[in-house]
């Protein structure tokens, strides 16, 4: 049923999947988080009538629109990427991955891309209240749209709500809600836009810390640290809380994936958390390079457990546990599943064979053992291992899994301890003495764009192969093409968001040059 | 409410949703038409700007139209989606392309440092105006005339040339759409400077592309029409996919309705032309647009309904897709269908932004403006 696919077209297909995602998530945490700060800070203008308000807000409104412009040209790609080189994928699983696409688009795109013409042109042509009403609803309208593309991102990790339709060869939606409100989507959610609003308010307290070092603008970079500082900080509590949460509910749903990014290898009762830890150059396992052992590592006895069970002393198992099996805690071997998942695909083949050869009574009883519960739960829940064709296919690479997760981990705690610094200098009048401080908060800006691609690369490289969890690999998703044809595009694509990079850094920095205008007026 | 429709009917509901939002992106062109007018109407630097801003307070209308064109068309007819974006692989890569460039253009044209420089950033448009229009109208051409591909047991796609959709500039019926769709977006381009922009010399050239496009869009247009209701359609029933003579003149006689749709279609284009030339009205917009809305949704219309197959396969016939064979499930059309809505909901705010913001022409006084916002 899988015809023979070339290995290299599936890696060239992700390798364009993750270039244009990427390039997308440099610019997406930004419009997140600047939409929500410049509606904070128009609402003080309004509120307060101060002009200073809007002259901060117009300033910030400039970056925003720069950046927002990118945003949108590489996120077109990806809206249709999953068509064109996504396609048997967006055939097994659009009925439910469409959906929240649609309802993005037709109710998140249009709310921020209409009222973002008011927000930006509209200062004369609607009444204040109006204007800012604008400006909160492109803001609502961006958080919008990331809810949508993640209640679909976190169906693929964690499908809920759907049926598999033997007929027509898909799996179909049976629950709306179940895909909206399933956990994995909330975590989601609320996880990566905090993470967006973090970033933002860092972009702010660091280009108007860099305002106070070169003694320019000083009232302005002050109010927009202290709104920034308040909202990052809060923001960047709830996202450890949330990052808690969803890093528990990976556990249920992905444990190999949560195995990777906490380097465990070996299960164990009270499992320990490795807070540090570098990987050695050489091969633990002889049979696959991702198993390198640690040169060092620094172990929390037990953390590990209590974080994904809240049992101080619950089984969490590791990588080797799932590949092996571990008949004690319940892990079938990754052997039984890639059986279990050939059985699943071959009782699909002999019902399509018995349709396609006009037995109606042998489709029929195929067809009734094929949706049997237990079947389903046994043998159809392994779909995708039925693809696998080596074992260890089934490890996402646990080294950039691990690093990622940690480089994240490690630098939101750093932000958060950044925020209570940023806000109690600025309280305190102390802000332009603490030049150290100043500099730090420029630099920064580039660590919440790794910590932002670093949280990207948790998420999509740790559940590698699986497109759809447990259902379906990269392998059986990718549209067949020539794997030269891809290779044009994604250069095609490396090329001219490179080209826009440069362009849209290079018009950021001299708009930040430049700084905001005394009168309030133009930019 | 929707629950208790049949699966025809809730498909045969997201087919006439589907139409309607490519009626609207066609009309909303007039952005890409506008684009690849910018030299022809504007000749100094201060018209250009004029020309440039007032695209540029519509541009995300189109582009959010697209986005969720493509999102409704996946999330109602996903075999469709999967067919046709991962088969004519090129053609919707090309189309994409052009769409990414649009994107940073109006931002980036005239600031500071840009790196590319103002001329780049002018050639995207132009690029996209030209590129987005002909391709994506050739791309639909392919409803009435057929692709290359075949679907295996698990309804993958194959497609069975190695130019990946570009074999469809072969087909002259198909290009002959394409262009047409070009012509009329210049048209509604021009027609859209006319009522926003508020410069007697933009008003007078603008006139003079109206008439110019007009002809080429006449003579592509016509043959495109008589010929899709001379030719052979791709019709279907029970058992299976088949070619019927006359198929789409057939749909028209079946379904009067659509037949009238496009009539006063046609005449809402020819009649917006019409008062711009002749009278020197600056609402010529608003006719020529409810007339592409209308024209466009009839073609979609008679393209899928009255057991028609929308996406036809020249290779494997029995592959081609029909709303019945590439639509969702029932469960999920019914659910969209509450979502559908939340639609008039959006076109009312769209129309009130619209009216506030175009309440004045925009002229060169309010480009200098301290407050606005210049491109």
């Amino acid at each position: 049923m899988l015809e023979a696919i070339d290995l290299s077209l599936v890696n060239w297909s992700r390798a364009q999947f993750a270039l244009t995602a990427m390039y997308h998530w440099l610019f997406v945490p930004l419009t997140l988080g600047l939409t929500m700060i410049i509606a904070i800070m128009e609402t003080l203008y309004v509120k307060t009538g101060n002009v200073e308000w809007k002259r901060i807000t117009k300033f910030w409104m400039v970056l925003f629109g720069i950046n927002f412009a990118i945003g949108v040209a590489t996120g077109i790609i990806l809206e249709f990427e999953f068509g064109t080189n996504w396609s048997n994928y967006s055939w097994f699983v659009g009925d439910i991955f469409g959906a929240p696409l649609a309802i993005e688009g037709i109710f998140a795109f249009f709310m921020e891309s209409t009222f973002i013409a008011v927000m930006f042109f509209g200062w004369n042509k609607v009444s204040k209240k109006v204007h800012l009403l604008s400006t909160w609803l492109t803001a609502i309208g961006a958080n919008l749209s990331a809810l949508w593309i993640l209640v679909a991102n976190a169906w693929m990790q964690n499908p809920v709500g759907m049926q598999f339709n033997p007929e027509t060869a898909r799996n179909e939606m049976v629950s709306f809600w179940e895909v909206l409100f399933s956990p994995t989507a909330i975590y989601k959610f609320l996880h990566t836009t905090s993470s967006g609003f973090v970033l933002a308010s860092i972009f702010v307290i660091g280009i108007s810390a860099w305002f106070i070092l070169k003694k320019r603008n000083l009232v302005f970079a002050r109010k927009s640290i202290l709104v920034a500082a308040i909202f990052g900080l809060v923001s960047s509590v709830y996202v450890a809380f949330t990052g808690d949460s969803s890093a528990r509910d990976i556990a249920q749903q992905q444990p190999m994936k949560f195995a990777a990014f906490e380097g465990l290898y070996n299960g164990s009762e009270g499992a320990g958390l490795i807070a540090l830890g570098v990987f050695s150059t050489s091969d633990a396992d002889p049979t696959n390079q991702n198993l390198l052992d640690f040169n060092m590592k620094l172990e929390i006895p037990n953390v590990l457990s209590y974080m994904a069970y809240m049992d101080w002393n619950a089984f969490v198992p590791g990588i080797n546990d799932l590949i092996n099996g571990n008949e004690k805690y319940g892990y079938l071997s990754a052997d039984e599943k890639i059986e279990r998942g050939k059985a699943a695909i071959i009782k699909l083949k002999e019902y399509k064979d018995a349709k396609n050869s006009g037995d109606g009574q042998l489709a029929d009883q195929l067809k009734t053992e094929f949706m049997d519960p237990d079947f389903q739960e046994n043998y159809f829940n392994y779909f995708g291992y039925g693809y696998i064709t080596d074992k260890n296919l089934l490890i996402p690479s646990v080294p950039l899994s691990f690093y990622s997760f940690h480089i994240m981990v490690g630098l939101g705690f750093y932000f958060i301890v950044f925020f209570i610094l940023a806000f109690l200098y600025t309280i305190r009048g102390k802000l332009e003495k603490k030049k150290g401080f100043l500099r730090l908060a420029v630099w920064t800006i580039p660590l919440a764009y790794i910590a932002s691609q670093a949280g990207w690369i948790v998420a999509e490289v740790g559940r590698q192969p699986w497109v759809i969890q447990d259902l379906m690999p990269t392998v059986a998703a990718v549209t067949k093409i020539s794997t030269s044809a891809v290779q044009v595009t994604f250069w095609l694509f490396a090329a001219i968001f490179t080209l826009l990079l440069i362009a849209e850094l290079k018009i950021m920095l001299r708009q930040i040059k430049i700084g905001p205008k005394m009168d309030g007026g133009q930019h | 409410m929707f629950e208790t429709l049949s699966h025809l009917a809730l498909q045969q509901y997201w087919w006439v949703i589907i139409s309607l939002l490519g009626a609207l992106f066609v009309f909303l062109t007039f952005v890409q038409g506008g684009q690849t007018l910018i030299y022809t109407i504007g000749k100094t630097e201060p018209e250009r700007t004029m020309l440039v801003n007032t695209l540029g307070r519509k541009w995300e209308f189109t582009f959010t139209t697209l986005v969720t064109f493509g999102g409704a068309f996946f999330a109602s007819f996903p075999l469709f989606y999967a067919t046709s974006f991962g088969g004519a692989y090129w053609v919707w890569i090309a189309i994409l392309f052009s769409f990414v460039i649009q994107a940073v253009s109006y931002e980036y044209r005239t600031k500071p440092a840009n790196f590319l420089g103002a001329k780049t950033f002018e050639a995207f448009l132009f690029l996209n105006g030209a590129l987005g229009t002909i391709l994506i109208g050739t791309a639909v051409g392919t409803f009435f005339n057929g692709a290359m591909f075949s679907l295996n047991d698990m309804n993958n796609v194959s497609w069975e040339t190695p130019f990946r959709g570009l074999e469809a500039v072969l087909t002259f019926h198909n290009v002959a759409l394409g262009l047409s769709v070009f012509f009329l977006a210049r048209i509604l381009g021009a027609l859209y400077f006319i009522s926003s922009v508020e410069s007697e010399a933009i008003f007078t050239r603008s006139k003079k592309q109206v008439l110019y496009n007009t002809i080429p869009f006449l003579v592509f247009f016509l043959y495109f029409v008589i010929w899709l209701v001379l030719k052979d359609g791709y019709a279907y029933n029970e058992t299976e996919v088949f070619m019927e003579k006359f198929k789409y003149l057939h749909n028209l006689i079946q379904m009067p309705l659509v037949a009238v749709i496009l009539l006063l279609g046609v005449v809402g284009v020819l009649g917006g032309i019409g008062v711009t030339i002749l009278k020197n009205s600056s609402r010529g917009i608003w006719f020529a647009g409810a007339g592409t809305v209308l024209a466009v949704l009839a073609l979609f219309l008679i393209a899928g309904l009255n057991g028609t197959a929308f996406y036809p396969s020249n290779y494997a016939l029995q592959d081609s897709l029909t709303i019945e064979t590439a639509s969702s499930s029932h469960f999920t059309l019914t659910a969209m269908s509450y979502v559908s809505l939340g639609v008039p909901f959006v076109v009312a705010y769209i129309w009130w932004v619209w009216k506030a913001m175009n309440s004045k022409k925009i002229d060169e006084a309010e480009m200098q403006e301290e407050d606005s916002h210049a491109y």
